[in-house]
């Protein structure tokens, strides 16, 4: 039934249809008819945050902690320039974002208006789909439109632009339809023919291997459910990429750890000597595959994938398989079942032989040290103090974010949020709010490196206003450690700009914005600073000062195979500083 | 849905260094709603993924439906070929994507328009050669004549090639129309 109301109603009507309960924003010339509509309600929250890349981020942690789509406001010129970055993290990680602009009244797009951008020029490739709104009795159907696209088949980031003439003019609302969208059908269900395919040269492997990713997450709890079950049932190895992480769990004995270029030893061994690979909602990205033409070269490949486009990119598989995660993996069950398949028992029994020999190898031993906090210590203590209470982690970008991906465990999915494809410093603190937002009685904590808290370190004030009771735990090494790193793997250890000089004091910087501030430099007082981190009921920072030159490893250097990898325990920096050829340093 | 993925030799995964890949080209015919933006969707793809456009068409085909029509010719290995297609697949304001020369071989027509200049012997000859090419004489004066020619890119090319010698000053093509053959249709 079509109502009569403002385009600025529209859009609350339209938030309100659409389930949205938190919209993250920032206002401004441009969207002011919308934010006196947010004003006049009580339905639709606002979330104010500091800067709009904040809002995107902490959009799209509100997405992967709950499974929904994440709202977005946001003004014209600087507002919607400001979201680029993180429309494009989520286009990478595929986080379903609706980002609402507004623009210029429509007589004046085209004339360099004050604050006038080109959004829909500038985002079109940065979102998986964006729309000028010129007709206010188009909105509402466009916006719901939005919530559709950024929410089926792949998901993704979309931005509805809005010039301000529209918000104030009267036009025609209606509700969202269950009318099936014109051109965009993504498949869903997979064709038969190649999931008996897929089960039958699962039956016959004899060194199986599951490979999995964000897709799996993305498909839903359901799909966890599926893939937990699955490889039970089979009793094949699992492992998975950065983005997969939780939805199988770590503690299952099953697990190989992550796998690529900071994975562990038995992860990516497995993957370069297996026969048959099954990756399922993962797209081998370079920092999985490593050395493309070496990359596991003896195995027949199924790859599940809801999008084509995935499939036969950067390497060509055997099976393709075009389909939600959930509902292919259902099927493969079924057929699985249905056969009463008889597996290679003594061909299985010598694989994980082979996979224990290499687990034996304990790719994530380190040194630890009495006088220093190992980084490696830090992430592991956190998880040990924490784990009981289920908390949802977000990182920043460097290696803070490997180690708490190789050292904090998971064992549910949409627990672990960090950005993978477009690997976004400043990611993890709005990030964080968004997922406390959704989840206001979790443990939420961002793991966070020195350099990366900076750059969105302006949310501390969100934080503060809206009582999130957010942990940001620095794993501070004073240096862009990630950077150090392959500047002495590269550039023979010239520290080109990596030092972090003058950084603030954190702790003070903490209570500045009304946060708690702690500090820890000593091992052996680290996990009682811990518990008093958690236990404190506002939001902290935690300034954890570890070793400042330790390396992140193990490591498949650039331009290696699976089986090169750089181990932690044993290397030396010499072998560091060598580890990588001519060819390999044009690799990023 | 068909599956529209090629096959690989199995156990073979890799174009190794000693089976690389042959370039071809290929038509492509991708039916989208003829929405602001569209064309630079499509356009931002190619070059933002650095596939190559030899030639690309758009008008609306289909007034009433708001469809258009956009013929691509472009080159790739067949993998790539194969990545085009999906990625447009991907687009959400595309219908479908037909790769016509896959589909059977394809009519291809353009349209061109030369300027030829000059007085005496060459500007006979240029007629009598228009003649044989099926040219049409659209405009003319006593120094120049415009000729309106259709056909395969190749015919375009050749006569382009000749007039070159005879005083050409200009040209415009229209670029490739394409559509296949037999009474189905997209
Ligand atoms: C916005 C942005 N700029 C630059 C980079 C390149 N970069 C990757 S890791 C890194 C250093 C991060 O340092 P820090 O946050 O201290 O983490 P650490 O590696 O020391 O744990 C940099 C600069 C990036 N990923 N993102
Ligand atoms: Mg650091």
């Amino acid at each position: 039934m079509a109502r009569t109301m403002t385009g600025a109603e529209m859009v609350i009507a339209a938030l309100c249809d659409q389930g949205v309960e938190h919209i993250f924003g920032y206002p401004g010339g441009a969207v002011l008819p919308i934010y006196d509509e947010l004003f006049q309600q009580e339905k639709v929250k606002h979330v104010l945050v500091r800067q709009e890349g904040g809002a995107v981020h902490a959009a799209e942690g509100y997405a992967r902690s709950t499974g929904k789509v994440g709202a977005v406001l946001v003004t014209s010129g600087p507002g919607a320039t400001n979201a680029v970055t993180g429309l494009t993290d989520a286009l990478m990680d595929s986080v379903p974002v609706v980002c609402i602009c507004g623009q210029v009244p429509t007589h004046l797009i085209g004339n360099d208006a004050f604050q006038e951008c080109d959004t829909v020029g500038i985002t079109r490739p940065c979102t998986k789909h964006n729309w000028l709104v010129k007709d206010v009795n188009d909105l509402a159907r466009v916006l719901h439109e939005a919530f559709y696209i950024a929410k089926a088949g792949r998901p993704g980031p979309v931005v509805v632009d809005v010039p301000k003439d529209i918000q104030f003019a009267t036009g025609n609302y209606v509700g969202p339809s269950n009318i099936a969208h014109k051109t965009y059908k993504p498949r869903m269900k997979p064709e038969q023919t190649a999931v008996r395919e897929a089960v039958d040269l699962l039956i016959n492997a004899k060194q199986p291997l599951f490979y999995t990713g964000g897709g799996v997450i993305n498909s839903g709890p359901k799909a966890s459910q599926l893939l937990r079950e699955i490889v039970r049932l089979t009793g094949y190895p699992i492992t998975s990429t950065l983005m997969g992480l939780g939805a199988f769990p770590a503690s299952d004995k099953q697990w190989l750890g992550m796998l690529g270029m900071h994975g562990t030893y038995e992860a990516n061994f497995a993957m370069h000597d297996c026969d048959v690979m099954v990756a399922v909602g993962a797209r081998f990205d370079d920092r999985i595959t490593g050395r493309i033409d070496a990359f596991s070269p003896g195995s027949q490949k199924i790859h599940i994938d809801i999008d084509p486009s995935s499939i036969n990119k950067n390497v060509r598989v055997d099976v393709p398989i075009v389909g939600d995660v959930a509902y292919t993996l259902e099927d493969m069950l079924r057929i699985w079942k249905s056969k009463t398949p008889q597996l290679d028992k003594a061909a299985h029994k010598a694989w994980w032989k082979q996979i224990d020999q290499w687990r034996a190898k304990k790719s994530l031993a380190y040194k630890n040290s009495r006088d220093v906090i190992m980084p490696q210590y830090a992430v592991e203590r956190l998880y040990e103090l924490t784990k009981d209470r289920d908390p949802y982690i977000t990182t920043e970008v460097g290696q803070h974010q490997m180690w708490a991906a190789q050292y904090f465990r998971f064992e549910e999915p949409n627990r672990w949020m960090t950005s993978g494809g477009l690997g976004t410093m400043g990611y993890g603190l709005p990030a964080a709010i968004g997922a406390q937002m959704a989840h206001p009685k979790s443990l939420v904590i961002d793991i966070a490196g020195d350099a990366s808290i900076l750059m969105n370190m302006q949310e501390a004030s969100t934080a503060v206003q809206f009582e999130l009771p957010v942990k940001v735990f620095i794993v501070n090494n004073q240096y862009m450690g990630m950077v150090r790193q392959w500047q002495q793997l590269l550039h023979g250890n010239r520290l080109s700009h990596s030092y972090t000089e003058s950084l603030p004091d954190f702790v003070k910087l903490a209570e500045a914005y009304g946060w708690t501030g702690m500090k820890c430099e000593n091992p052996a007082e680290l996990d009682d600073a811990i518990r008093e981190m958690i236990d404190t009921k506002g939001p902290v920072i935690f300034d954890c000062r570890v070793a400042t030159l330790a390396n992140c490893l193990p490591m498949i250097p650039s331009g290696k195979a699976h089986n090169e990898m750089l181990l932690g325990d044993d290397v030396t920096e010499e072998e560091v500083e060598h580890a990588i050829s001519e060819e390999g340093k044009v690799l990023v | 849905m068909v599956n529209t993925f090629t096959k690989s030799d199995p156990k073979s995964h890799y174009v190794g260094p000693g089976a690389v890949q042959e370039v071809v080209s290929r038509t492509l015919s991708v039916l989208v709603d003829n929405e602001p933006g569209v064309l630079a969707r499509v356009i931002g793809l190619f070059s933002g993924r650095g596939y190559n456009i030899d030639s690309l068409t758009v008008t609306e085909t289909e007034h009433e439906k708001h469809l258009s029509r956009i013929t691509i010719i472009t080159r790739g290995t067949p993998n790539v070929i194969e990545q085009i297609k999906h990625q447009l697949e991907r687009l959400v304001p595309v219908h479908h994507v037909h790769d016509l020369t896959l589909e059977g071989r394809s009519l291809e027509r353009e349209l061109a328009l030369i300027k030829i200049s000059g007085r005496g012997e060459n500007r006979i000859e240029a007629l009598r050669l228009a003649e044989i090419f099926r040219a049409n004489v659209i405009d003319a004066s006593t120094e120049h004549f415009v000729f309106e020619i259709t056909g395969r890119t190749s015919k375009i090319e050749q006569f382009i090639q000749i007039m070159t010698e005879l005083g050409l000053v200009e040209v415009a093509r229209t670029g490739i129309a394409a559509i296949g053959r037999g009474p189905s249709s997209l």
